[in-house]
């Protein structure tokens, strides 16, 4: 197993430096110039500078080579050095952002939070009400609830997130005023009354979020279930006299849950990439909304860096969902 | 994938005219209760978007003038009426009209046409290189590696970021090139097809995979049957049915995809609006004008679970395990 992870891990070097080439060739082909804002009185070689000063000058090698450097050594090192107060990246150039002249590695830390707020509540109520409601439609399947179930979960995932958005902030916010419709990143918690805010503004993004995720994995769920369901040991269980409850809840739980634990890793990435979507629904001041300003101010620095962001995240939980099975079945072994 | 069943008895065969398969396939597939009503809302959502411009003649780009413009402008749908006394309804236009006065049915059915042509096109492409590596990988061993790792590598890309810088890249030289409509028609169809064809090409090089070995294959390749010949010939039919399947929830996808890329406001330009550019216009509007939101939005949803059932009736109704039962 053990062999296996550092396989993986190793494999997962070539990758990601791929893809961080895939994303820098692609902007590299970007048509916008970071000096189109400068004032059309600033003369010619005080852009040709200015452009000199944020690293342009360089051969294409050269630059991908330095924001490699920057992304993997310096910003690790400007890291250590917050939390431990060394300064190991004393002096060092960061990956700058064009549009506020400021690290996007600072940046993306202020607006993290927020994304990680709204999706981390999402995605442990999405599990919570999804785990029941798939054992309980795959135990009496074929029944009203599985049914019903199965409908609303086919729902869940055709209504797209800016649809499903929209819907509820028009009944929600607009008919019945219960939740305000733009989520306040400003809102600081301190007291009872100002946490029950923080509450109402959430409710709507996270229930969006959660809708989607809670129908992907009820369903597999519910799949799981119903194959362990009709595995030979769960008539053995009955046949030494347990309770049912122990049977299903104990017995085919667990042994359901570990393709369903899997699913759940495989699916962060891609609530993040769904993020984006609510988050500007909600305008709720996260990395999504963060990269899609970028996008359209030509900020490539801080493009290039979101994206490999979510690149990581991507690979990264690939790998945690392939050793997670291999930990949680002892059926599956790599090596 | 069929297992090899015994022989049917021969005077049943003999008595009954030979049957062609799909007809065995369209009996499962009516069986499905979800699925024929997909069908059934589907074929209305296709058939009101091409077809019905015939009978609705408003002309979804013309914008009145003059005292009209104030007249016609914001009109709510009809069905207001019925709570609001004072609503501003008109019967010439049952679904109201926008801001600058043009007919939202016309505008849903001319965005309905677009959104459905991008989900078609773009399926087919992403079927197409799906299908086409898919194969390759399977059947010419030495290409398997590679192509899977490329598929891997395609699988570990952060899609929609990468789709919204390569919009905001291309979307200039191919509006110039092929006309603001055309232009981006085929870079959103070129980009939602090269992003999602991993699925299939997984699926259908799992399948390839096995087929290889079977007799008939082996049969086919004894006679001489050149490698070209077999795969269209023996293999790719084989291989119809999840290719099929995944057709029908590839055009979902793409749907999603499109709406989701007008509504961050990186797709058709607003003079060419598809459901999810119409959502996306109105959106800042909501408050007044809810319906310009309802109906695109209710519009992509209706279709893309529309879709999603005929693609679960599909995928019963090819599995020959299932078929007869």
């Amino acid at each position: 197993m053990l062999t296996y992870t550092y396989r993986r891990l190793l494999i997962s070097i070539p990758t990601l430096l791929f893809i961080s080439l895939v994303i820098f060739l692609l902007l590299e082909l970007a048509p916008g110039d970071p000096m189109a804002q400068v004032p059309l009185t600033v003369p010619d070689e005080v852009k040709q500078k200015m452009r000199e000063a944020l690293g342009l000058g360089e051969p294409l090698h050269v630059r991908f080579g330095l924001w490699l450097w920057q992304f993997f050594v310096i910003e690790p090192l400007h890291l250590i050095d917050n939390l431990f107060g060394t300064t190991f990246a004393e002096g060092q150039q960061r990956v700058i952002s064009w549009q506020t002249r400021s690290p996007v590695m600072d940046i993306v830390a202020q607006r993290m939070p927020q994304t990680l707020w709204v999706v981390g509540t999402a995605y442990v109520v999405a599990v919570l009400i999804a785990v029941p409601i798939g054992v309980y439609s795959a135990y009496r399947q074929y029944s009203l609830f599985d049914q019903a179930g199965t409908f609303i979960t086919m729902i869940g995932f055709s209504i797209p997130p800016f649809f499903s958005g929209v819907l509820v902030i028009v009944i929600f916010s607009i008919q019945l005023g219960w939740f305000p419709s733009i989520y306040d990143t400003t809102h600081v918690v301190n007291d009872w009354d100002s946490f029950v805010v923080q509450l109402k503004q959430m409710v709507m993004p996270v229930m969006v979020l959660a809708l989607q995720i809670t129908s992907q994995i009820s369903r597999y769920m519910r799949a799981s279930m119903l194959d362990n369901l009709g595995q030979d040991y769960v008539r053995t269980a009955r046949a030494k006299g347990m309770r049912e409850k122990t049977v299903v809840l104990v017995h085919v739980l667990r042994n359901s849950l570990i393709p369903v634990v899997t699913v759940v890793a495989l699916l962060v990435p891609s609530i993040f990439g769904g993020a984006i979507i609510t988050e500007q629904v909600f305008k709720v001041n996260g990395i999504g909304q963060l990269l899609i300003t970028a996008i359209q101010a030509n900020d490539l620095p801080m493009v290039q860096t979101l994206t490999f962001i979510f690149a990581v995240l991507i690979v990264l939980f690939n790998l945690i969902a392939d050793i997670l099975y291999g930990i949680l079945d002892p059926r599956i072994r790599y090596d | 994938m069929t297992e090899p069943a015994a022989a049917p008895p021969r005077d049943e065969s003999m008595a009954r005219p030979p049957r062609n398969q799909w007809w065995d396939v369209w009996d499962q597939f009516r069986k499905h209760t979800g699925a024929l009503v997909g069908a059934t809302i589907f074929a209305v959502i296709v058939l009101g978007a091409f077809l019905g411009p015939l009978v609705w003649h408003a002309d979804p780009q013309v914008v009145p003038t003059g005292r009209d413009f104030i007249t016609l402008r914001d009109t709510r749908p009809i069905y207001v009426a019925l709570w609001d006394e004072g609503a501003k309804v008109n019967w010439a236009h049952p679904l109201g009209t926008d801001n600058l006065g043009r007919d939202t049915l016309a505008r849903m059915m001319s965005g309905g046409q677009i959104s459905l042509l991008v989900g078609f096109t773009a399926m087919g492409l992403s079927i197409l290189l799906g299908t086409l590596i898919g194969v390759l990988a399977g059947f010419f061993r030495p290409a398997d590696g590679p192509l899977m790792r490329l598929t891997d590598l395609f699988l570990a890309l952060p899609l929609l970021p990468l789709l919204l810088v390569s919009v905001l890249l291309f979307r200039e030289p191919l509006a110039n090139a092929f006309g603001p409509e055309g232009g981006v028609f085929i870079l959103i169809v070129t980009l939602v097809g090269i992003t999602s064809w991993m699925q299939t090409a997984r699926i259908v090089r799992g399948e390839v995979l096995a087929l290889k070995e079977r007799e008939f294959v082996l049969a086919a390749r004894s006679i001489g049957t050149p490698a070209r010949r077999v795969v269209m010939r023996h293999v790719l039919p084989n291989v119809l049915s999840p290719i099929m399947v995944s057709a029908t929830l590839g055009i979902a996808t793409a749907i999603i995809t499109e709406s989701a890329l007008s509504f961050l406001g990186f797709g058709f330009p607003p003079d060419f609006p598809t459901w999810g550019r119409l959502l996306f216009d109105s959106v800042d509007r909501m408050q007044l004008y809810p319906e310009r939101v309802i109906w695109p939005g209710l519009a992509i949803s209706l279709t893309v679970l529309s879709v999603n059932y005929i693609g679960d009736g599909l995928r019963d109704a090819l599995d020959p395990r299932i078929r007869g039962r």
